[in-house]
């Protein structure tokens, strides 16, 4: 890292951001499958589940619809990195004498912009279903804390199969395993409900910890370990997907 | 060259294997300044390959380069400020137009004003209708303008062109010929593989013929006319080639080669 480092990632980032701007598609598509999700599960499943002292369904469903959103998002990322490896740019990139890990830093920081306008808009539709938190500003901020690091901690895993992959559809189907993780989680319907394996799965994997975090700080309730264990999770993978990736790249540029 | 004799590029022993497929065996080159050098091979010759490696992209098992005086191995930064590459296949950036990727190397080669670096360009290559445009919509022969334009950003004093007129039409193959002449008269060094002879020929000051991972043969074209038998004379009625009629046929002057002589 060198004092060029911040000029080309925003050089670059300007260029991966002008790709977003001119294929919004990305961000509706990304958009779109969560937000069916949560049509389905308020307005078919809802009715028949029992969430506890929970209020609506559409409060209960959102923070797993959220990370849903997420996971979904973060395979154009791959896709991305994929396109560039492929074609000569990424070659390009690399035989200039640019900061290196600058072309994977625009990237990722393409991909929490991108992510970002797509959790936007799932809440906005959430809002229409009838969501409604008592959230403070600070709740708030926590609650975009933990999405930004749970994204973070999703795209440096995406990086990986980005410049791994010898396909486009190897470099974007890492991600379904990822959508379908909350369903095995409190995401939807509580834990407790679940038969003994599963529910020790679905209790410490790290969507549930995040999932019942975001939901105690829009629901205003009390935050318990969740928020520290949630925290933990996150941090944790973004490390260690960080090194993986990075040591994948440097395998990658020589 | 009485001023500077030192060659620009100094290769020696250069090797390397992908995994049982040994490529290069042993490359040695000296590359003098200024000077346009054709690394001449079949496909899979390793052409590719040793441009990889003295742009850095990647490492050889064994052997040494030395270019513009810093060490490939040791001061690989201080190479790629020296160099730029224009790899096989043109790498511009489909969905940006041609003059936002000019403007995006511009700013990455740390250059003042990219803008007016980027209008420059696209005015030397015949790309200023089109600068606006996303280079999705170019054709073959733009994009590898477009390529080249994006290599010049920074005035490296050594450029490396991997087969540069491959896939190109008549038309383009000529223009790039004359935009790489314009490139060696101002002084840079250029290395360029080719798999066709006649541009090999037409373009290059010493000509190096890379087979199984060696360099058979080195020298001017002169030098290696002289290793064959001695030319006999035949006579043949010309025949105008399918080039010549093509050409004559749609042919306009070459509008991005003129440009780039100015």
């Amino acid at each position: 890292m060198n004092k060029r480092f911040f000029g080309d990632v925003t050089a670059l980032l300007g260029r991966s951001l002008r790709h977003i701007g001119r294929s919004p598609d990305t961000i509706i598509t990304t958009a779109i499958t969560p937000i069916a999700m949560m049509l389905l599960f308020v307005y078919v499943l809802g009715g028949a589940i029992r969430t506890g002292d929970h209020g609506k369904y559409v409060d209960y469903l959102l923070p797993g619809i959220l990370l849903i959103t997420i996971a979904s998002g973060i395979s154009y990322t791959a896709y991305r990195i994929f396109l560039d490896m492929k074609g000569g740019i990424f070659e390009r990139f690399q035989s200039m004498p640019i900061a290196r890990s600058s072309v994977l830093w625009a990237h990722v920081l393409t991909s929490v912009v991108a992510n970002l306008i797509s959790v936007v808009v799932v809440i906005v539709v959430a809002l229409l279903m009838g969501f409604r938190s008592g959230a403070g500003v600070l709740d708030w901020l926590a609650v975009a804390g933990i999405l930004l690091l749970f994204t973070l901690a999703l795209t440096w895993l995406a990086v990986i199969p980005g410049l791994t992959a010898s396909s486009v559809e190897g470099a974007s189907a890492f991600s379904f395993p990822l959508i379908f993780l909350p369903f095995i989680s409190s995401a939807f319907v509580p834990t407790d409900s679940m038969p003994g394996p599963v529910r020790a799965f679905a209790e410490h994997q790290p969507v549930t910890s995040v999932v019942n975090a975001i939901r105690s700080l829009l629901g205003d309730q009390p935050l318990g370990d969740d928020l520290w264990t949630a925290l933990a999770w996150c941090l944790g993978l973004v490390a260690v997907a960080y090194l993986f990736a990075m040591s994948v790249y440097r395998s990658k540029i020589a | 060259m009485t001023e500077d004799v030192t060659p620009t590029i100094q290769v020696k022993g250069l090797e390397k294997s992908f995994k049982d497929l040994h490529v290069l065996r042993g490359v040695d080159l000296e590359i003098a300044r200024g000077t346009i050098f054709a690394l001449l091979g079949s496909n899979g010759s390793g052409k590719t390959t040793t441009v990889k490696i003295l742009s850095t992209l990647l490492k050889a098992d064994a052997g040494t380069a030395t270019i513009n005086g810093y060490d490939l191995a040791t001061q690989a930064a201080e190479v790629r400020e020296s160099i730029s590459l224009t790899g096989q296949f043109a790498a511009v950036d489909e969905i940006l137009t041609g003059r936002e990727n000019l403007g995006l190397i511009a700013k990455l080669r740390h250059q003042q004003d990219p803008g007016r670096i980027a209008d420059d360009l696209l005015d030397s290559f015949s790309l200023t209708d089109a600068g606006g445009r996303k280079v999705a919509t170019y054709s073959g022969g733009m994009r590898r303008r477009l390529d080249i334009a994006m290599s010049l950003i920074g005035n490296p004093p050594i450029i490396f062109l991997d087969e540069p007129t491959t896939g190109l039409d008549p038309q383009s193959r000529l223009d790039v010929w004359d935009t790489i002449k314009g490139l060696a008269t101002g002084g840079t060094t250029v290395l360029l593989t080719t798999q066709y002879l006649d541009e090999a020929e037409q373009l290059a000051d010493r000509i190096a013929i890379l087979h199984d991972g060696t360099i058979i043969v080195e020298g001017t074209l002169a030098e290696l006319k002289r290793l064959y038998p001695p030319a006999t004379v035949e006579y043949v009625e010309k025949q105008p080639s399918l080039e010549d009629i093509f050409l004559a046929i749609t042919g306009t002057p070459s509008a991005a080669g003129n440009a780039a002589e100015n």
